[in-house]
């Protein structure tokens, strides 16, 4: 067995491991450690086949960012989760049933001799004489930029779909009116006052 | 020697696993949302693995995209899940049900 099986065996074996870790774990914050594994070990498999700019995104935005979110909501809503079991046993058996016949269909078909393409000997980015961030960047900022500045905008949309979902104004909080304090304008502040002046008293400096 | 196969049969039993999750929990809506980042991850290892195998940079170039949207969904979920959880003091689907539908 090469090297490379045995790394793919391994690392599969933990990421199917972990994602059922994932399904199965009765407490929440537990399902996403799994799923972090999970990942991190998707990101490993990344690695072996050569995608280094995906793998070093997943470990770095989705680890880094999105499992951490769920960590954080996981640990901030106080859950009470044994409602939430009922009826886990009782449909685990037909469930496995089904899952387990749409893997068996779906492995059959892959394992048919079609895919039995082995690893081409260099990577195809390496063949260009390029590393594998030149290659996927020369794609997205030619072919793909429209595509790339969607994703930007729905990146800020969601930004902003977050913040007022979760923004919470409660009356009789203190606070600055940003937009009345820019469209303020110099009548509404300044007044000015004529001042009769007076004569100045003789013999007084 | 590894093949193609052994890629997407990967991505073929982590995708099940996410579907068995959607079933068997139900009523947990936080544990929804790690399956179908569960189905995402599996769809990317499918993209990741073709795009290698047959020298076609668009496949990593779909997963980028994919990573995008998934995380955006995942923000706005999470979102709306705090909302609900700050409005009803629960996350059970089964209580969910103020639509009557």
């Amino acid at each position: 067995m090469s090297y490379e099986l045995a790394a793919f065996w391994a690392f599969a074996t933990v990421t199917v491991l972990a994602a059922l870790g994932v399904i199965l774990s009765r407490n929440p914050v537990h399902a996403v450690l799994s799923l972090v594994l999970a990942f991190f070990s998707t990101a490993c498999l990344w690695l072996l086949l050569q995608a280094e700019f995906l793998g070093v995104v997943l470990v770095l935005v989705y680890i880094g960012a999105v499992m951490v979110l769920f960590l954080f909501v996981v640990m901030m809503l106080d859950i009470n989760t044994t409602p939430l079991r009922e009826g886990f046993v009782g449909y685990l058996p037909l469930t496995g049933a089904v899952v387990v016949v749409m893997a068996a269909e779906m492995v059959m078909l892959i394992g048919s001799k079609r895919f039995e393409v082995t690893l081409p000997g260099s990577d195809p980015a390496a063949a260009a004489g390029k590393s594998n961030i030149e290659w996927i960047g020369e794609t997205l900022f030619s072919k793909y930029i429209l595509p790339f500045e969607i994703a930007a905008v729905i990146l800020t949309v969601a930004l902003i779909v977050a913040v007022m979902l979760t923004l919470r104004r409660r009356p009789g909080t203190k606070h600055q009116d940003a937009s009345r304090q820019v469209t303020v304008k110099r009548e509404d502040r300044v007044r000015l006052v004529k001042v009769a002046s007076e004569p100045r008293q003789e013999g007084n400096p | 020697m590894i093949t193609l196969g052994h890629f997407l049969a990967l991505g073929a039993v982590l995708f099940c696993i996410a579907v068995a999750g959607i079933f068997i929990n139900r009523k947990n809506v936080i544990v929804l949302l790690m399956c179908i980042e569960l189905m995402l991850l599996s769809v990317n290892i499918n993209f990741v693995a073709f795009s290698r195998f047959l020298g076609d940079v668009s496949g990593q170039i779909f997963v980028f995209f994919i990573l995008t949207v998934a995380a955006a969904e995942a923000a706005i979920g999470l979102a709306i899940l705090v909302t609900l959880f700050r409005n009803k003091r629960t996350i059970n689907v089964a209580e969910l049900d103020s639509l009557k539908g």
